[in-house]
């Protein structure tokens, strides 16, 4: 008997199991959704963290229609305290608007976390994953690289690549997207030489698939879980990073709002009228910390073993 | 004896290890030291001896999972080291093995109907509707319902994983299944069930087993016949009835006296009553017969000279100095 044999089907038959298919695929999908959706939902932190995030998003996405003002136009008193001139959360030391300018800013703050830990993580897993699996010299040759990146402390390096570039968000993003490829990359494989001896792996070549069917399949399904929990508590991280390069002066440019220049702004007034600094930072530090539960939540949603029915 | 499926002829693997200093050569391991077998179609060989002795890492060289280092393996006539990537995948199609632990062989992120279709779509066998109704029919030929399909292996127990893995090696049609302690990790009560099931499917689809197992209870019930490994070597080789009724090797007599027979679920081959001490290091086997720094019946000649595995009669095959001048006489040399 050959394979061929096992599969005489009428073409009803072909029909009916077509759409069964269908069904059960569409059933596997909303499954894990809802599994992973019940394991995240015991922690009740974590449900919080993503309901605050979601929030500031679409607060901030839609700052331009939000925005009671301009937010680079002087429209109070410099320093004026929470209520003054009709100001809801006051004015800087120029005059110009809080609430708007911490919306306003909001949107770079968020981007600056985003972005490069997005694109830093799409970089690492493809080379921690090809260094990881195929090993020899190629994992040679990238890991040896990326350890003389690591070498050096992460703000730093994010300092000395924005430094020699122009100032500016893109700036930001780029120079901690090439900071943070290290550390990703290093836990990535990490997590694909130890999934590599699963052997579920073996099995498979067993089975006859070929390695670029075992890396998409199998290695990175089960790769990818804890690097996703792992960058998404350092996207409040990076937007503190971020923040930092733009007080330094090589990130974003006044008069530009972003929460890391708001508060560098406030300093010069930091006696008069403190609220200047202190919203910008109290967000910068709420929002890292929503990030950090986010991704405590996660580590349980995308474990297949911590859901059960 | 014409009929065989597997032959191996002096098959050998060494591991090379870390060196220990900068400038210290690799230390070698010999998991598996020059070892020969037929398998004959239709029948169970089994592989047994204590944990280390080199019983996967045969069953790895035979699928050609890892190189050996020297040796041949050929299956139904075709050289397995000796093939093309695209001959290799044709021969995949024919030899399979199910692995010890169930959970840890399925992909813990695949429901598991997908598990035991992949192999179809590894070979491009048959389209996604083929494929879903085989991989529902494999699971009802195992003995789980077809609705099982979308599960995820962490809500099975073990044997119904177990199962699964089975569906999934026999999907292609194989001609060659190796089983791997298939049964060692199941919980006692259900190995009798997964047992049974795999001797079914053996008659139904025509299978060639070897069977691998520290557990002697076991084997004795399934194999056909049996060799015993010991650091990498077949110490001895026989027809498993003859084997357990008249064992020749002092290391397969106490294997077999190991057993209680009082106790069908049975003692591993771990603990050996009558002999003493541990298996050496395969990194520095010892001189001469490798099992004579344990045996009870050691003579001068066992810790200088190798004893070849010599016909003993009716296929009975030993490697030991005990049996060996008979063997020279029978052989008129
Ligand atoms: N990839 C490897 N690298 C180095 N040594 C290995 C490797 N695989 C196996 N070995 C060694 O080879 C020897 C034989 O291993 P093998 O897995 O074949 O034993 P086994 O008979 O299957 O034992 P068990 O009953 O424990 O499964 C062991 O000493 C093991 O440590
Ligand atoms: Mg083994």
């Amino acid at each position: 008997m050959t394979n061929k044999d096992q599969i005489q089907e009428t073409s009803t038959q072909r029909r009916r199991s077509a759409s069964e298919l269908r069904r059960e695929n569409f059933h596997i999908m909303l499954r894990t959704l809802q599994l992973a959706w019940h394991a995240y939902a015991k922690d009740k932190a974590a449900v919080g963290a993503l309901i605050f995030i979601g929030i500031i998003m679409i607060l901030t996405i839609f700052a331009p229609y939000i925005a009671p003002h301009d937010p680079n136009e002087a429209v109070g008193t410099r320093g004026g305290l929470p209520g003054t001139d009709g100001l809801i959360l006051g004015g800087d030391m120029e005059g110009r608007d809080l609430l708007s300018r911490l919306l306003w800013g909001g949107r770079i703050a968020l981007l600056t976390g985003v972005a490069p830990t997005v694109a830093a993580t799409c970089i690492a897993v493809f080379l921690g994953v090809v260094a990881g699996y195929i090993g020899g010299w190629i994992d040679q040759i990238i890991m040896r690289v990326l350890d003389v990146f690591f070498a050096f402390p992460l703000v730093l390096l994010a300092i000395v690549i924005a430094g020699s570039l122009d100032p500016g968000v893109s700036t930001l993003i780029l120079s901690i997207t090439i900071a943070l490829v290290p550390y990703i990359a290093r836990l990535v494989r990490t997590t694909t030489v130890s999934v590599k001896q699963e052997p579920y792996i073996e099995a498979a070549r067993a089975g006859g698939a070929t390695t670029p069917t075992i890396l998409a399949r199998y290695v990175l399904p089960n790769t990818l879980a804890p690097v996703i929990v792992y960058s998404t508590t350092l996207i409040g991280l990076m937007m503190v990073v971020a923040s930092g390069l733009s007080f330094l002066g090589v990130g974003t440019q006044p008069p530009e709002a972003d929460w890391g220049t708001m508060v560098s702004d406030g300093r010069a007034v930091l006696k008069k009228a403190p609220h200047a600094s202190a919203f910008a930072g109290f967000m910068i530090v709420i929002v890292s910390l929503a990030f950090a539960f986010i991704g405590d939540g996660l580590r349980d949603a995308l474990d297949p073993r911590a859901r059960v029915r | 004896m014409s009929d065989s499926l597997v032959k191996v002829r002096s098959l050998v693997k060494h591991f090379k290890l870390e060196p220990k200093g900068l400038f210290d050569a690799p230390p070698v391991l010999r998991a598996v030291d020059g070892i020969d077998f037929d398998v004959q179609r239709g029948e169970t060989l089994g592989l047994v001896g204590e944990s280390g002795c080199g019983k996967s890492t045969t069953a790895r060289l035979v699928l050609r999972l890892i190189e050996p280092t020297s040796g041949s393996i050929t299956l139904d006539g075709v050289d397995v080291l000796a093939t093309s990537k695209k001959e290799l995948m044709a021969l995949r199609r024919e030899m399979q093995i199910v692995f010890q632990d169930p959970l840890s062989s399925l992909n813990p992120r695949m429901s598991v109907g997908t598990s035991i279709a992949e192999p179809l779509r590894f070979h491009r066998i048959a389209d996604k509707v083929e494929r879903f109704d085989l991989a529902r029919r494999y699971l009802e030929i195992v003995g789980l319902s077809k609705d099982y399909y979308d599960r995820l292996p962490h809500e099975f127990s073990g044997g119904q994983n177990q199962r699964v893995a089975i569906a999934r090696a026999l999907i292609l049609q194989p001609k060659l299944l190796i089983l791997d302690e298939p049964v060692s990790a199941l919980d006692v009560s259900i190995r009798a069930q997964v047992l049974r099931l795999l001797i079914d499917v053996q008659a139904e689809f025509g299978l060639t087993y070897i069977f691998i197992s520290h557990d002697l209870s076991v084997v004795k019930r399934v194999c056909n016949r049996t060799a015993v490994l010991y650091l990498g070597k077949i110490v001895e080789i026989a027809e498993s009835e003859r084997l357990y009724r008249e064992p020749l090797h002092p290391y397969s007599q106490a294997l077999i006296r190991a057993i209680p027979e009082a106790n069908p679920d049975g003692p591993r081959a771990d603990s050996l009553a009558g002999i003493e001490g541990d298996v050496p290091s395969p990194v520095n086997p010892p001189q001469g017969c490798r099992f004579h720094t344990r045996c009870p019946h050691r003579m001068p000649v066992c810790t200088e000279k190798e004893p070849p595995l010599m016909e003993a009669g009716d296929g009975h095959k030993v490697a030991c100095f005990l049996h060996q001048e008979a063997a020279d006489h029978s052989d008129g040399q």
